[in-house]
């Protein structure tokens, strides 16, 4: 058994050598294959590559151009052919507008005029550096048929799962009372069997001596009375003093805001900054709701949603609240304009501090530094915002005792901060040290 | 268990009670707020029409493409080499420009990684040959896809990302 095998190996090493000299022969085939091919595709310049065209595209027209709706500028889809077709136009046309369109439209070109006037005289930038081949492979990739819309499958799969999983747990439960109704009716049926015994056999059940209830016992005991007394009103003066302490306390206040903004798709899957939308954080006393003009900087594009969904949030349901911002902000999706008939959005406000104290933003963002995390928590991964602080004295203060100020390279200041670090025998002051426990400095 | 009933009266949708409402509502209009006396209630309005900021320059050129032209032929930076302040700039731009441009702009900032926003031009880009005038229209006014950054940018701060973006421009043209 051994040796076969072995010598079955030593067969597949000599085959593996000739294999490798048999490679190298055909590896030689197929390079001269390949040139000849460059050389020809260079040469015709007519077969574009869609996969290379799609990341030029990409690269240089996506900022303005979608293959099938419109935006800045028309939409791209079977460009080269429709033109052809709809306006005689060729390649050699397309060519020219590609690399230097304002030249074409001094020139007095007629469809290139017409086009440059419908889209409100929007020069398209000039692509002199595109080569022959670049826009072959990017009008490849326009000519490429558009994808057929996604099945809901996985969906479907999900629900049924998920019914699979409510009933199978209805049938354990229902199975389980049916299993005590049994058991109870045994034991009530032992019982009586055994009480039929005893009185057949004449036995008589004792039964016990009559005492006192153990509650008249108990209600005669003064001590334990008094005992039980100072307990249940300690215990209850404990459960009103936690009721009266969170009256006024908003932690977990999650309201339904207007329109469905997820925090976590913003600020947590696509990274953008906390203080791009809320800008005046770095400069004001209010963190800023940001006017829907700053939704619209990546809305314009941005008209539907790719990203992960849940059961209860799907991709027809973030689309819906896309088009809730068109409608607030007056945007027509279709004409890619402003209609005028703007909607305020009235959103509720989660974290407000009472009148009689002060809060300023800026001062923590911009001078401190401190996180937007640490005080409204992690926002980036909420799906709806809700207060994650208490928002109470006691915890502003506790922050401000254990924060150390970030003193360095503060020539301003350099003095008085030396000053108070040898008043108080600290190397490093907290803001507490420096005033921040100070009645005026938030009470005025 | 009487501790978990209060606690569950209370609903998460709504705010909690407070002890003096007339102590803790401000008397006068705050910021976002609301007031009978103005129309539809909100505090939130735009300022009265020709009201000027204090401290404000106007901005005479004109938001089209010979106003464009014209900021890049003639516009140049008023902040000299010692005003401009770069950690400053680096942080504005990674802020408000780098989620598209890229924080070296090359174009390949996280929003145009993930496909959700496409074509960001590189600043090196030969065919626009970018310039501090032509940046700062583009902020004030957007271009194209891009929305104006007037509103998140005050005049100083715009033309501090103008300098940082002329710097990345020169750092990827090396």
């Amino acid at each position: 058994m051994k040796k076969s095998y072995q010598s079955l190996e030593d067969n597949s090493t000599n085959n593996m050598k000739q294999v490798i000299y048999r490679k190298i022969t055909s590896k030689i085939l197929y390079l001269g294959f390949i040139v000849l091919l460059t050389f020809s595709a260079t040469l015709n310049a007519q077969e574009g590559d869609p996969a290379k065209g799609k990341t030029l595209f990409n690269t240089n027209c996506a900022a303005c151009h979608q293959l099938d709706k419109k935006m800045t500028g028309p939409a791209l889809r079977n460009i080269e052919q429709r033109l052809l077709d709809e306006q005689g136009l060729d390649r050699a046309w397309l060519d020219a507008w590609i690399r230097n369109s304002a030249g074409m439209i001094k020139s007095g070109d007629a469809y290139a005029n017409q086009i440059f006037n419908e889209y409100n005289q929007t020069a398209m930038t000039a692509f002199p550096t595109l080569s022959d081949q670049d826009i072959s492979d990017i009008l490849a990739y326009t000519a490429a048929e558009a994808p057929a819309p996604p099945t809901p499958g996985p969906d479907v799969v999900v629900s049924t799962a998920a019914t699979g999983d409510d009933s199978s747990n209805k049938l354990i439960l229902g199975a389980l009372a049916l299993l005590f109704a049994l058991l109870a009716i045994g034991l009530i049926l032992v019982r009586q069997t055994l009480t039929r015994f005893a009185q057949e056999k004449g036995i008589e059940v004792a039964t016990a001596d009559k005492t006192i209830p153990i509650w008249k016992a108990f209600a005669q005991n003064q001590f334990l009375v008094l005992v039980t007394s100072i307990f249940f009103l300690l215990a209850s003066g404990y459960f009103v003093y936690g009721y009266f302490m969170q009256i006024g306390v908003d932690q977990g206040y999650q309201p339904v805001q207007p329109i469905h903004f997820s925090h976590k798709i913003h600020a947590g899957d696509n990274g953008i900054d906390c203080k791009y939308c809320h800008s005046s954080a770095r400069v004001s006393k209010t963190s800023g709701i940001p006017s829907l003009n700053v939704c619209m900087n990546c809305h314009k594009s941005i008209y539907e949603y790719n990203g992960e969904t849940t059961a209860e949030y799907d991709k027809a349901f973030y689309d819906g609240e896309i088009q809730k911002l068109y409608a607030a902000a007056g945007w027509s999706d279709a004409d890619q304009a402003y209609t005028g008939d703007a909607q305020p959005v009235k959103w509720v406000r989660i974290h407000n501090l009472p009148d009689f104290a002060y809060f300023n933003h800026s001062q923590h963002v911009s001078v401190a530094g401190v996180q937007c995390q640490t005080c409204h928590g992690p926002v980036e991964t909420m799906e709806e915002v809700y207060q994650f602080s208490p928002l109470t004295m006691g915890w502003c203060i506790s922050c401000h005792r254990e924060t150390e100020v970030n003193v360095q390279g503060n020539a301003y200041y350099e003095k008085i901060h030396e000053q108070l670090s040898k008043k108080y025998g600290v190397d490093k002051l907290t803001a507490a040290q420096m005033g921040g426990l100070e009645c005026g400095k938030c009470h005025y | 268990m009487m501790f978990g009933s209060i606690v569950a009266c209370k609903k998460d949708t709504r705010p909690n009670y407070q002890f003096m409402p007339n102590m803790y509502e401000p008397v006068g209009y705050e910021t976002y707020g609301e007031s009978e006396m103005f129309p539809n209630d909100a505090v939130a309005l735009l300022p009265a029409e020709g009201s000027i900021p204090r401290g404000y320059t106007p901005f005479d050129i004109a938001n089209d493409i010979d106003g464009f032209n014209l900021a890049k032929e003639t516009l140049t930076n008023p902040l000299d080499s010692t005003q401009i302040d770069t950690p400053r700039a680096k942080e504005l731009y990674d802020i408000y420009c780098g989620i598209c441009h890229g924080n070296l702009g090359n174009g390949q900032g996280n929003l145009v990684k993930r496909e959700k926003i496409l074509g960001v031009p590189s600043y090196d880009d030969a065919g626009r040959a970018i310039t501090a005038g032509s940046t700062y229209h583009t902020i004030y006014y957007g271009k194209n896809a891009m929305g104006s950054y007037a509103n998140q940018l005050n005049e100083e701060e715009r033309w501090q990302v103008v300098a940082y973006v002329l710097k990345l421009k020169s750092d990827l043209e090396k």
